[in-house]
């Protein structure tokens, strides 16, 4: 009961006026940014740290700070899922999962419903992370401590085999998307050498292939060609208008019950770990797919199948930020940003947070409850005006898109050299698209391919590369068994059904 | 251009005061449109701690009339946000915040860079560097650690380390040097991740900055041998029950003879002039005299010097040779030179 009297105290603290008026200013800007693709919640959180450096400075002003500046993300975790939905284009990571099915569903005129499918999912995700964080927080702060390389590598690996092997294309379509996104991830300066990979000498490439830049070209570019092709027809146009499809969708969602409560745990563990809200959204989707009796379905435009990835990426998202808290660990590039956020207003992230800034820290887990009640209500309200967009004539809206995506990927790195990789990377998912190569491994690899790899390569260092470290203790072990059981699970229950 | 909007759409909400103008002392020369301040480094590290800090100071206290905006370039190892500084040749509005990788970086990769490209504007501070290790370990000295790496046998112990070929693993290879001890150097992406992975006891000793570490420190987890400086931290608050920054003997006093700071510098493209330079050396010299920068240092523990001039070049060439030297002995320069 202690964890509750803190946190009344803390709702003391987070409902003045002020602070609620910036919340709802944080989670529609964070909505903006999450909606345009390229401009991530990191980069909105970084650009408006430097003025909260003021407002740290009065008394209570921390909270304040880090409330608008934690709605930013909350906002920008929901916003993501808008662009996903209705245009196939991912305005965040963590919304690759969600175009598999929210853009089949938009496709079907059922735009509204995946929204509301969406929100809903994020919102009650989130809620779950914050109840983790609010009454287990010293248990999971030590839980993080047990992740090493080898630990981190599993975690990453297990998110690759819960997604392999259950799509629809040949499983060597698959390896050979997933093998180009590792080359891809490849390129740059290498974390456990320090030398440059693949760059050609050229001073483009230092960077390597960001993922937002690869995501934009493959999906929206690669989508609006399809639809050239299709002789210039949107197909959403039907979709509905009023608030009526919020509620009807409401009736729908408690059938998912269990796909939900599965995708925040996915969520919730990956955030703590810290693996991050876009591993824990392919997992979350991955598993659905498998454990679903609908399973066939995924990828025809199902609500389950946006309920699972949406879950999961706000669950993670939300507690991505107990490690950044108690560990100085950020879970996540925003969670990076807001780390360094506090240490600028001279707040020490760390095991003593919780005891010496008692009132910051309960003010904060406060705001994510009001926040997410903020967030829902908002991105809710302007479901229809999200759906209307719909209506727009394609030949009006799709210049707009590929001005806008022309802008996204520019922002990435303020380089022309990305707008050109971009149409590259879109030529490249509409002969994928033709060629009925499945996009989402490629992606996935693209994203956590480095990490990945560095863990691996960390491993290997502390185990003098002997392969055993991967089954040395039992977390490890467990998390690789898992990772192998589910790789070969096809094989597994073809021969359980043999012996029958 | 919807960062910027954004940007203003929030200055006006937020800090419409801190934009009222305020009279700027007449200068020779003054920025007439938005200074791009370059990180070399991520987001949420030390040097874009650093960079947002200043911004922030410089914001409050109205020391630009001009905006400035932070923008990380941080691929291949900062190469890109070095090449970026070196080809605005002559720009005045853009200046960059440096740390090791200004050296190291084109010497492990041979990116074509050298820290003479640009111009030296102002050191601000130096970050110091501690021998941390695991507080349920039994070493007390630095000697006593590093005599039982040298019994656990070549490479038995771990090292962990921020990033590969920079500061971390150049200190892990002067310590090898000087003792014959011979470490697992185990590279990480970031200063956080390195502590809290020495807390979890995956990595046997750090040599983290004290604002990577101090928050474990105080928290009874970790514990500092010894500091890689010729003099000790001047910081006497006590930081936990029994010690403070200034109790932590220097690596020298603990008969570990090595000693290693890092620049955190401004720099200028080069090819600029002289008032452009004194402009920022001035903004820059009012930062240091804010309360919040000397919260900041007392914070960090930083090495509170601060060169400016003939001087601060001077250092930097010293330094630079001082990094070609132990990366030579070390093997880590590109081609295997």
């Amino acid at each position: 009961m202690d964890a509750l009297n803190s946190l009344l105290d803390g709702f003391a603290v987070a409902l003045t006026f002020t602070n609620i008026a910036l919340m709802f200013a944080g989670v529609i800007l964070g909505v903006i940014i999450g909606v345009l693709p390229g401009l991530g919640g990191a980069n909105g959180v970084a650009i408006l740290l430097p003025l909260t450096f003021s407002m740290a400075q009065t008394p209570g002003g921390q909270t304040s700070a880090i409330i608008l500046l934690s709605c930013i993300y909350w906002g920008a975790l929901f916003g993501g899922a808008i662009t996903s939905i209705l245009f196939n284009i991912p305005g965040e990571p963590w919304s690759v999962a969600t175009t598999f099915d929210g853009y089949p569903l938009a496709q079907k005129g059922r735009a509204g419903a995946a929204l509301t499918a969406a929100f809903t999912s994020s919102f009650f995700g989130a809620a779950v992370g914050v109840i983790v964080i609010t009454f287990l927080s010293p248990i999971v702060a030590e839980f993080a401590l047990e992740f090493g390389p080898p630990e981190f590598f599993a975690v990453y690996m297990l998110t690759f085999c819960a997604f392999i092997g259950m799509g629809k294309e040949p499983p060597f379509k698959t390896i050979v998307s997933m093998m180009l996104g590792f080359a891809l991830a490849a390129v740059g300066s290498d974390t456990v050498t320090g030398t440059l990979r693949m760059t050609f000498g050229t001073a483009t490439l230092l960077t390597g292939f960001d993922f937002l830049v690869a995501v934009i070209g493959l999906f929206g570019i690669g989508e609006i060609l399809m639809t050239l092709e299709e002789g210039l027809e949107f197909r959403g146009a039907s979709a509905k208008l009023n608030l009526k499809v919020v509620l009807e969708t409401w009736k729908e969602l408690p059938k998912y019950w269990l796909t939900s409560l599965r995708g925040a745990a996915i969520g919730c563990f990956m955030g703590i770990v810290p693996g991050g809200a876009t591993p824990a959204s392919f997992m979350s989707y991955g598993v659905a797919r498998r454990m679903s009796k609908d399973g066939d379905k995924f990828g025809e435009g199902m609500v389950e199948g946006v309920v699972a990835p949406e879950t999961a990426a706000h669950a993670a998202g939300t507690s991505a930020l107990l490690p950044m808290l108690t560990l100085g660990v950020p879970g996540s590039p925003t969670a990076a940003v807001l780390l360094g956020g506090l240490l600028i207003w001279g707040l020490e992230p760390g095991p003593l947070l919780f005891v010496e800034q008692k009132d910051f820290v309960w003010g904060l887990i406060a705001s994510m409850y009001l926040g997410n009640i903020a967030g829902l209500i908002v991105v809710l309200t302007c479901v229809p005006l999200f759906a209307a967009i719909l209506r727009i004539p394609f030949s009006v809206i799709a210049p707009i898109i590929i001005v806008i995506c022309a802008i996204g990927a520019y922002t990435v790195h303020n380089t022309t050299f990305d707008v050109y990789m971009m149409v590259v990377f879109g030529v490249v998912g509409y002969a994928f698209k033709k060629l009925a190569y499945p996009l989402a491994p490629l992606v996935l690899a693209i994203v956590l391919g480095d990490r990945a790899e560095a863990s691996f390569r960390q491993a290997m260092l502390v185990s003098h590369g002997d392969m055993s470290i991967f089954f040395s203790n039992k977390l490890v072990g467990g998390l690789t068994g898992l990772a192998l059981f589910l790789l070969f699970w096809p094989l597994i229950s073809w021969l359980i059904r043999r012996l029958r | 251009m919807k960062i910027s909007a954004v940007f203003k759409h929030v200055l006006s909400m937020a800090a419409v005061a801190a934009f009222a103008a305020v009279a700027v002392p007449a200068q020779a020369w003054e920025p007439t449109k938005t200074v791009e301040f370059i990180v070399p480094a991520g987001s949420g590290g030390g040097a874009d701690q650093m960079a947002r800090a200043i911004q922030g100071i410089i914001v409050k206290h109205n020391l630009m009339k001009e905006a400035m905006v932070v923008i990380n370039k941080s691929g291949g190892a900062g190469a890109e946000g070095f090449l970026d500084v070196k080809s605005a040749k002559g720009d005045p509005h853009k200046i960059i915040i440096t740390l090791s990788n200004m050296f190291t970086t084109p010497l492990a990769t041979g990116v074509p860079f050298n820290w003479r490209d640009l111009t030296p504007v102002k050191m601000m501070a130096l970050d110091e560097f501690v021998l941390w290790v695991n507080a349920e370990t039994p070493y007390k000295t630095a000697m006593e650690y590093v005599d039982a790496v040298k019994k656990a046998g070549a490479g038995k112990m771990n090292m962990g380390g921020t990033g590969s070929k920079q500061e971390d693993q150049i200190i892990t290879a002067a310590i090898e040097q000087k003792t014959g001890a011979k470490f697992t150097y185990i590279p990480f992406k970031g200063g956080g991740t390195v502590a809290v992975q020495l807390v979890g006891k995956h990595i046997d000793s750090s040599v983290n900055n004290p604002i990577e570490a101090v928050a474990h420190w105080r928290g009874g987890k970790l514990r500092p041998l010894c500091v890689f400086d010729t003099q000790r931290m001047p910081y006497k608050d006590k930081m936990t029950s029994t010690m403070s920054w200034n109790d932590i003997p220097t690596c020298k006093e603990a008969g570990l003879d090595v000693n290693y700071l890092m620049l955190r510098g401004i720099f200028m493209p080069g090819g600029v002039s002289q008032d452009q330079v004194d402009y920022y050396v001035n903004v820059l010299r009012k930062v240091r005299e804010t309360p919040e920068w000397t919260a900041l240092m007392n914070k960090g523990a930083f090495n509170q010097t601060s060169l400016e001039g003939k001087e601060f070049a001077d250092w930097v060439a010293a330094a630079e040779a001082e990094h070609i030297a132990l990366m030579k002995a070390a093997g880590f320069m590109a081609g295997g030179k």
